[in-house]
């Protein structure tokens, strides 16, 4: 095996922001070196590049033990909204896209944008409710012949 | 630290190639770094980009994001993939004679 990795295959899997970025960002940091890629949403992730979704996804402030916030407090009203908006403030200062900015970039750096057909089916989704830069909704077998030689990353 | 001879000139670079000394470059010494990553020839676009990342890093110390590339150096992302597919930031920046970028964005 080549200790050079040429081909990578991202599944974003959880829709919320933290969920979300991490995928994006070792994408468009594969198409930066070079690196073939891929990225399949699937579940929730799938509000990634959902056109009426992907403006509004939210930081998860209940039942996340990573922000230190009491469950009561992440649960008040208004919470989640205002950690997304001081998260996006700070991510911005480093010139970290938006995520309907961010996909879109990923696209036209060449890295592919997969829908999984399992959870368009089960949302009940159209290939009009997604962005257009989505090449396809494939099953979980294209998406396998699509990593082919390359490797595959859950997130 | 390695010292290679680029265009004729002895300059000083890091383990892939990168420049350590900004001003040990020139023109000439861009061309060939470009031949040996495999851009047969530097266009007026490849120029365009190389100049930005040179620019932006002289003065403000760091090299551009790939998003303010896009933005900033008037190429878009689909063409700064087409010049450069093994990577438009890194390689404009080896192009151009800087040290590599160490953003993750």
């Amino acid at each position: 095996m080549s200790d050079t990795i040429e081909k990578v295959s991202i599944i974003i899997s959880k829709g919320s922001l933290e969920g979300i970025y991490p995928g994006l960002i070792m994408a468009n940091g594969a198409r930066m070196e070079g690196i073939e890629a891929n990225v399949f949403f699937t579940f929730f992730g799938l509000d990634a590049i959902n056109k009426a979704k992907h403006e509004h996804v939210k930081v998860a402030t209940v039942g996340n033990p990573g922000l230190h916030l009491a469950t009561w407090a992440g649960g008040v009203p208004g919470v989640s909204s205002l950690v997304t908006h001081q998260l996006a403030a700070e991510m911005e200062k480093l010139d970290i896209p938006p995520i309907p900015e961010f996909v879109e970039m990923i696209a036209d750096s060449g890295g592919g944008l997969y829908a999984c057909k399992a959870s368009v089916d089960l949302f009940k989704l159209t290939r009009e409710d997604f962005i257009p830069q989505v090449e396809d909704i494939i099953t979980v077998g294209e998406f396998y012949g699509l990593a082919g030689g390359g490797q595959i990353i859950f997130t | 630290m390695t010292t290679v001879t680029l265009a004729g000139s002895p300059v000083e670079v890091d383990p892939e190639g990168f420049l350590l000394d900004a001003n040990q470059w020139n023109e000439q010494i861009a061309q060939e770094i470009a031949h040996a990553n495999g851009i047969a020839q530097l266009s007026d676009r490849h120029w365009q980009v190389i100049n930005f990342m040179r620019n932006t890093y002289l003065e403000s110390g760091s090299a551009p994001s790939i998003r303010s590339l896009g933005k900033a150096s008037g190429v878009p992302i689909k063409e700064l993939y087409e010049l450069f597919p093994k990577g438009p930031a890194k390689l404009a920046a080896k192009i151009g004679g800087i040290p590599k970028p160490r953003g993750c964005i």
